[in-house]
C-alpha cells in the first residue's frame, strides 16, 4: 500500500517535538527580514515514527538479505561500528575545537593514516575526500599539480581503460584533462600493445583499477606501470576493488603513486542510502608534499612520561581544501574500528573469503550463463545476461525477477563491455548456504527464462512497488511534494 | 571475524572450484608480491575494541564537556530521539543507492520529502537529493554557473563575507580552470554590509555573483539590490544560506536567487568532528537540467501506483562519462535521511521555536557582552541571527585560552581569515546555550577585564 508522503500526512496545529520558550528579554525580528509562511508539515511524533517506520520496510537492505551488487562490496556492517561513531566524546566534537582539546580525534585520524597507507604499501594517507568519487579528484589534483609544478605542461591526458568506472573519465575532465579510452585485449586485460601507443609526453597518467570491474587481477599489471612511468606519467589505482587484495598485495609496492580507498566499501561503513561514503586517498612518497590540506601530524613524539601530541598541518605543495573540515570522520571512526578488530590476519580473511565466494558462485553458475572471461576471478566476476534462444529476455528482466526470490540485483549493463552484462560480488561475510540459495534462484530463472518467459518480463511480483514507468519521470520532472507557488496557497 | 565459512564449507567450496587451497586462487599476483606482511596491532575482540574506542574518544573533551560558542559554518542544536533511532534501521542505513526502485521506495521517498522540504525552506523549484556538505554544493554551483555560459562569461564573485573554507574549496574546485576568474573577496572589495564594492564589480563578463545568507559573520543582510544589479547584467546568483535561520527569514528564492545551496548539518546531524555533513542544492526551473546529482522524481509502476525513481540520469557520470555535469556518485543518503526526519518531526511550530531560541539566544548574548568594558560589536548596526563579532581590547588567543581555562569555547578567532579583523571572535549561539551559560560567560569576559 502506498504510504502517503509527510504534506499528505499534515494537519494544521498539530505538533511533533517541541520546544521551550525563551527565558531570555525578547528581541525583535526585523520585520523586513521576517517569513511569511513556513509550509512545513504538522504531524506528531508518533505519526512521523509510523511514516519513516513505514518507508524502512519499502527497502531492501544487507541486513534483510543478499546484495550481490558488483562493485558495490555490500558486505555486513557490523553493529559496533555504528556505537563507537557515535561515542559522545566523538560525536559531540567540534570541528573548530583547539587540538589540544580534541586529541583521541586526532590520534584516531593520525594512525587511521598510517593503517591505510600501510595496507595499500603507501607513504602517506589523506582522510578528507567525501566518497569515492571525490578521491578521485584528490587523486587527479595531486597528478595535475605534480607535472605543474615540474614545469611539465605538456601532460594533458589520461588514458581510462574501457572497464572503467564513469567517475574516471568525469573526475579526469573536471581537473581539465582530456581522457582516453584505453581498449581491453581479450583476457579482460590492459591491453598492452595500445597503452604503448599512446604513450608519449603528452600523458599526465593513468587510471587503473586493479582488480578491474571484470573482477579480474590484470596480469600485465607490473608492464603497465612500467610503460606509463617510462613515459613521465603517473599512475593512479582505483581502490574501489580493495577487498579482493587485503594483505594479498600491496599496490603501493609495486608502483601505483596514487590511490583511493571506498571506506564504505572495504572498510565496512554503511552505505547509508547512497552515502555518505568516504575516499581517503594514499600517496607514494614524492607525493606527500601534494597532499589536501588538513594533514594529520605527530607534532610532539613525547617521551616516557607524556604521550605523543598531534595537530594539523599543511602539505608544502599541497593542492588546497577539498572539503569543510576534515573529512566524513565519523566513518573514519567505524573504518577504525573495523580494522583494529581484524588485524592482519583478518583483513587477509577478508580477501579471501571474498574471492573463494565469488569463484564459487562463478563456478556454480557458468554452465547456465555465459561467463565471457573464462578465468579464476577475485572478488568478483560478470556474466551475460542473455540467451541467444531467448533474444526477447534481457539482463534487466533477470535482476528483476530475483527480486521474487527475494534477492537484491547484480549490477547489471556494466561494465560496458560485456554485453548485458550482469556483475556479480558476493562479498566474504555471506555463507554458502546463501549463495547456494542464489544460484539455484539464477539457475531456475534461466529455466524461467526458457517456459515462462513472461514471468521474467513482467518481474517482479511481489515487491512494494512494480516496473516504474521512468520515461514518464524524465518527462513529468516533479521532483517536489508540491510545485512552488501552489503551496503558498495552503 | 565476520565471516562464516566453517572449515568444511571451505574444502567443498574448494572442491566446487576446482582448485585445492584457497592460496591457489591467488595465483595471478606476482608471487614476489603476494601476501605480503601488515603491520598493524594484534585484532581487538568487538568488547576490546569497544572499550579502546571509548578511550579514544574520552581523550577528548567537546561540546559536553565545555560551553561551546564555536559556530562557522557546524552548529550545535538539540537531536530530538527519535531521528537517530529511525536512522538506526538496518533498512535503511545497510541499503545501497535506490538503482532498483521497486525494492527501494523506502529511500527514494525520503529523499522526494527531502527535496520538497528544501524547496519550500529556500523557496526554489527544484533541490537535489543533496552534494558532500555546503562548501562543495557551493563548489558545484559555480561549476554550474561556468558552464551555463559555455564559457563565454569568465567571471565569478564571491562575496568576502561567504565562509572562508568555502571559498577555499571553491579555488579547490577550479584549479585547474585557467579560464575561470574567481574574484571580489580580496580586502580591498571587504566585507561592508551595503555590498557596494561588490556590487561595482559586476559586469558582462561575470557568470555568477554567491553571498551568504546570514553571513559568515552572522549578519542579514538586504541582498535585493545586488540580485537586481546581477540580473540586470545577465549574471546568476547563488545564495549560501543557513537552513536554520530560513525558519524565520525570507527565502532567498523569493528574493530572486538563482541558485540555493548550504550546510544541512543544523538539521538534525551531530557535530562529529566536521563529518558527515550534508550539503543542500536547489535551483530555479530554468537551470534545471544543469543541476549536477541525483534527482528524485514522481512516477507511476505498470500498476498504475504512485513510484519515486532517479531520474534525468542522463546528466550524470555513470552514463555519460567525461560529459557529466559533475564527477559526483554518491549523495548524503543517510544524512538526508536525518534533514527529511529532523525537519518533518520538528515541522512548522518546532523549527520556527528553535530558530528563535537561536535568535534570542544570541541577541540576548550580543547585549550582555558589549556592556562589558572592553567588548564592543562591530557590525552592531546590521541585524543578525545567531551568530555576532565580538572586538575584544584582548589578545583573541589569550582571551580563548583563557575561557577555555573557564570551561568555555569562546568562538572562533576571525584573525585566521581575515586581518582587518585583529581582535575579532564570531560566537554562536543555539538553542543549547542557556541563560545560565550566557550569564556565565559574561561572568567570566568580565573578570577578564578586571584581572
Amino acid at each position: 500500500m502506498r504510504e502517503p508522503t509527510i504534506f499528505e500526512l499534515s494537519s494544521p496545529g498539530r505538533t511533533g517535538v517541541t520546544f521551550q520558550e525563551p527565558d531570555v528579554p525578547l528581541s525583535e525580528i526585523p520585520q523586513e527580514f521576517a517569513r511569511a509562511n513556513l509550509p512545513f508539515p504538522e504531524i506528531s511524533e508518533l505519526g512521523v515514527v509510523r511514516h519513516f517506520t513505514k518507508l524502512s520496510q519499502k527497502n531492501y537492505a544487507i541486513d534483510l538479505g543478499f546484495y550481490p551488487l558488483g562493485s558495490c562490496t555490500m558486505k555486513y556492517n557490523p553493529k559496533i561500528n555504528e556505537v563507537t561513531a557515535r561515542y559522545p566524546g566523538f560525536a559531540a566534537a567540534h570541528p573548530l575545537q583547539p587540538e589540544d582539546t580534541v586529541q583521541g580525534n586526532l590520534y584516531l585520524m593520525y594512525t587511521l593514516q598510517n593503517w591505510l597507507a600501510e595496507i595499500g604499501g603507501f607513504a602517506d594517507a589523506t582522510l578528507a575526500p567525501a566518497a569515492g568519487a571525490q578521491g578521485e579528484l584528490v587523486g587527479t589534483m595531486i597528478i595535475a599539480k605534480y607535472h605543474k609544478d615540474r614545469g611539465d605542461l605538456k601532460r594533458t591526458r589520461i588514458l581510462i581503460p574501457d572497464s572503467a568506472h564513469g567517475t574516471n573519465p568525469a573526475s579526469s575532465a573536471m581537473l581539465g584533462f582530456d581522457p582516453v579510452q584505453l581498449p581491453s585485449d581479450e583476457r579482460g586485460n590492459v591491453d598492452l600493445k595500445a597503452l604503448a601507443e599512446l604513450c608519449d609526453d603528452t600523458l599526465a597518467g593513468i587510471m587503473f583499477t586493479n582488480p578491474n570491474t571484470l573482477g579480474l587481477f590484470d596480469e600485465n599489471t607490473a608492464e603497465v606501470i612500467r610503460i606509463v612511468h617510462e613515459a613521465g606519467g603517473l599512475v593512479y589505482g582505483d581502490g574501489a576493488n580493495m577487498n579482493a587484495l587485503l594483505g594479498v598485495f600491496k599496490p603501493g609496492e609495486c608502483g601505483i603513486d596514487v590511490m583511493h580507498y571506498n571506506l564504505h566499501k572495504t572498510f565496512s561503513t554503511p552505505h547509508g542510502g547512497g552515502g555518505p561514503g568516504s575516499g581517503p586517498v594514499m600517496v607514494c612518497e614524492k607525493l606527500v608534499d601534494y597532499l589536501p590540506d588538513p594533514h594529520v601530524v605527530m607534532t610532539d613524539p613525547g617521551d616516557e612520561d607524556t604521550p605523543p601530541t598531534y595537530g594539523f598541518a599543511r602539505p608544502e605543495k599541497s593542492i588546497g581544501r577539498v572539503k569543510t573540515f576534515h573529512g566524513h570522520f565519523g566513518m573514519l571512526v567505524r573504518a577504525f574500528t573495523y580494522i583494529a578488530m581484524l588485524g592482519q590476519e583478518g583483513l587477509r580473511d577478508v580477501a579471501e573469503k571474498a574471492v573463494l565466494n565469488a569463484n564459487y558462485l562463478q563456478a556454480k553458475l557458468k554452465g547456465t550463463y555465459t561467463l565471457p572471461y573464462d578465468r579464476s576471478c577475485m572478488h568478483e566476476f560478470v556474466l551475460e545476461g542473455y540467451w541467444k534462444d531467448v533474444p526477447d529476455i534481457h539482463a534487466l528482466d533477470i535482476a528483476k525477477r530475483l527480486m521474487d526470490y527475494d534477492f537484491h540485483p547484480p549490477t547489471n549493463y556494466f561494465p560496458l563491455i560485456v554485453h548485458e552484462a550482469l556483475m556479480i560480488e558476493p562479498t566474504e561475510t555471506e555463507s554458502v548456504e546463501t549463495l547456494d540459495q542464489f544460484a539455484d534462484a539464477m539457475v531456475k530463472i534461466a529455466e524461467e527464462a526458457r517456459t515462462q518467459p513472461e514471468l521474467l518480463k513482467n518481474a517482479p511480483h511481489n515487491t512494494p512497488v512494480k516496473r516504474a514507468d521512468e520515461l514518464k519521470a524524465a518527462k513529468d520532472l516533479v521532483f517536489c511534494c508540491y510545485p512552488v507557488g501552489e503551496w503558498e496557497k495552503k | 571475524m565476520f565471516t562464516p565459512h566453517t572449515h568444511a564449507d571451505v574444502e567443498a567450496m574448494l572442491k566446487t572450484i576446482g582448485v585445492e587451497k584457497v592460496e591457489d586462487l591467488f595465483k595471478v599476483v606476482p608471487e614476489q608480491n603476494r601476501f605480503p606482511d601488515l603491520n598493524l596491532p594484534q585484532p581487538l575482540s568487538e568488547m576490546q575494541a569497544a572499550t579502546e574506542l571509548d578511550s579514544i574518544a574520552s581523550a577528548n573533551a567537546t561540546t559536553r564537556d565545555f560551553i561551546s560558542f564555536l559556530g562557522a559554518g557546524a552548529y550545535q542544536h538539540y537531536i530530538p530521539a527519535a531521528v537517530d533511532n529511525l536512522l538506526q534501521r538496518g533498512e535503511f542505513y545497510t541499503a545501497y543507492t535506490p538503482y532498483q526502485p521497486e525494492i527501494s521506495q523506502g529511500t527514494l521517498q525520503a529523499i522526494f520529502e527531502f527535496q520538497s522540504l528544501i524547496s519550500l525552506l529556500t523557496g526554489m523549484d527544484v533541490s537535489n537529493a543533496s552534494h558532500y556538505d555546503g562548501a562543495t554544493a557551493a563548489a558545484e554551483a559555480v561549476i554550474l554557473a561556468f558552464n551555463h555560459f559555455r564559457g563565454k562569461r569568465d567571471k565569478i564573485l564571491l562575496s568576502r563575507a561567504i565562509n572562508p573554507q568555502y571559498r577555499d574549496v571553491i579555488r579547490g574546485y577550479m584549479q585547474a580552470n585557467d579560464a575561470i576568474r574567481i574574484v571580489g573577496d580580496d580586502p580591498e572589495t571587504g566585507i561592508e554590509p551595503d555590498l557596494k564594492n561588490l556590487i561595482d564589480q559586476i559586469d558582462l563578463d561575470t557568470c555568477l555573483v554567491m553571498v551568504q545568507y546570514p553571513d559568515f559573520f552572522g549578519r542579514i543582510i538586504d541582498y535585493a539590490s545586488l540580485i537586481e544589479a546581477a540580473h540586470a547584467q545577465g549574471a546568476l546568483v547563488a545564495v549560501v544560506a543557513n537552513p536554520t535561520a530560513l525558519a524565520l527569514l525570507t527565502p532567498p528564492g523569493e528574493i530572486g536567487a538563482d541558485i540555493v545551496v548550504g550546510e544541512g548539518q543544523p538539521l538534525g546531524i551531530p557535530l562529529s568532528y566536521g563529518g558527515p555533513y550534508l550539503g543542500f542544492f536547489a535551483v530555479k526551473n530554468a537551470l534545471l537540467r544543469k543541476i549536477s546529482g541525483r534527482l528524485v522524481g514522481e512516477t507511476v509502476d505498470t500498476q498504475g501506483e504512485l513510484a519515486y525513481v532517479l531520474t534525468l540520469t542522463a546528466r550524470e557520470q555513470h552514463i555519460r562519462r567525461e560529459k557529466a555535469s559533475s564527477n559526483i556518485c554518491s549523495n548524503q543518503g543517510l544524512m538526508t535521511l536525518a534533514a527529511t526526519i529532523y525537519m518533518t518531526l520538528l515541522g512548522k511550530t518546532g523549527f520556527q521555536q528553535v530558530a528563535n531560541l537561536c535568535y534570542q539566544n544570541a541577541h540576548y548574548t550580543a547585549n550582555a557582552v558589549q556592556e562589558i568594558p572592553g567588548y564592543k560589536l562591530p557590525f552592531k548596526s546590521t541585524p543578525f541571527f545567531h551568530e555576532f563579532v565580538v572586538q575584544a581590547d584582548e589578545n583573541v588567543p589569550e582571551l580563548l585560552a583563557h575561557l577555555q581555562h573557564h570551561h568555555i569555547l569562546g568562538g572562533y578567532d576571525l584573525s585566521q581569515d581575515y586581518p582587518e579583523l585583529e581582535g575579532c571572535l564570531l560566537m554562536a549561539v543555539t538553542e543549547m546555550n542557556s541563560r545560565e551559560d550566557i550569564d556565565y560567560l559574561t561572568d567570566v569576559l568580565s573578570e577578564v577585564e578586571h584581572a
